[in-house]
């Protein structure tokens, strides 16, 4: 139990680690990634390219194992269908994602770092207000 | 190292970078099974989301993601960021971002770097989206002179 705690803790120190070397927190680089009619900057093609590799040999060697490190079974997503829900979801983060440079990851990474609090503060509080609003869209629907 | 044409781009710490953020991402998948993806962790982490990875183990990766923020800035110093100078663009941005990884089912890390290791169909799909989405926006966005 510990050691699962532990192991999210230091997986999540690492991302961090990673997205702050690799210039993603900089909302003006992600959106220079975006502006391909532009000043075009392909770090981030980099990045997605690095991260990439690393997690296909994980995947080859995730069949190969009986059972996660430290859980006794697998908790990984199973939905195959492509629906409205998935791609109009998918749009409306990319409307925010070039609009702010920010997408949840380096959002929260920069938490601690970032040099104007309120620029940051404002994103990941109207983020969190999005998520709820689609909790409550959701549940009155249900 | 620079890149021959685009000056401004560091393919090099973005590699190293990237290489990190998949090592976190196997550590998340071959050590506890589960996807690393921050928008489903927030939404667990903070409570909104009722399903998914126990509470604790959530907010352990949320927390470790502010403190490899730290880390890094106290290890190498402080690391140049650029905002948009608009709270109100910032928080329209936000609303976008949290609504849109919820109804999607994940962002950039969970989709982009998770699934589309694993080919997803699902995840190639919702990555496509999210950049052709991204990709307009900003031209969008520049042309009305929302850019900075």
């Amino acid at each position: 139990m510990v050691m699962k705690q532990l192991l999210t803790l230091i997986a999540g120190v690492i991302f961090g680690i990673g997205l702050t070397l690799s210039g993603m927190t900089d909302p003006a680089r992600v959106r220079g990634f975006l502006d391909i009619f532009g000043d075009w900057d392909p770090t981030l093609a980099f990045v997605m390219g690095g991260a990439l590799i690393v997690m296909a040999v994980a995947w080859f060697i995730q069949p190969k194992m009986v059972k996660p490190l430290v859980d006794t079974t697998w908790h990984l997503p199973g939905t195959r269908h492509i629906d409205g829900k998935l791609v109009g979801g998918a749009a409306l983060f990319g409307v925010g994602w070039g609009l702010g440079g920010l997408c949840p990851g380096p959002a929260i990474a920069s938490l601690g770092t970032a040099p104007s609090p309120a620029a940051i503060a404002t994103f990941v509080a109207s983020m969190l207000a999005g998520m709820l609003l689609h909790k409550l869209v959701t549940s009155k629907n249900a | 190292m620079t890149l021959p044409g685009f000056p401004d781009a560091q393919p090099l710490e973005g590699l190293v970078g990237g290489v990190l953020i998949g090592i976190s991402a196997a550590i998340m998948l071959l050590g506890a099974g589960r996807i690393a993806g921050v928008s489903g962790l927030l939404a667990r982490a903070t409570g909104i989301a009722d399903s998914g990875p126990p509470w604790i183990m959530a907010l352990n990766f949320i927390i470790g993601l502010v403190l490899g923020g730290l880390v890094y800035a106290l290890a190498f110093g402080p690391v140049a960021v650029s905002y948009s100078p608009s709270l109100i663009l910032l928080a329209a941005a936000g609303l976008f971002v949290g609504f849109g990884t919820r109804m999607g089912s994940g962002c950039t890390s969970g989709h982009g770097v998770c699934g589309m290791s694993r080919l997803s169909r699902r995840s190639i799909t919702a990555t496509l989206a999210f950049m052709v989405s991204g990709i307009v926006t900003v031209a969008v966005a520049n042309a009305l002179g929302w850019g900075w």
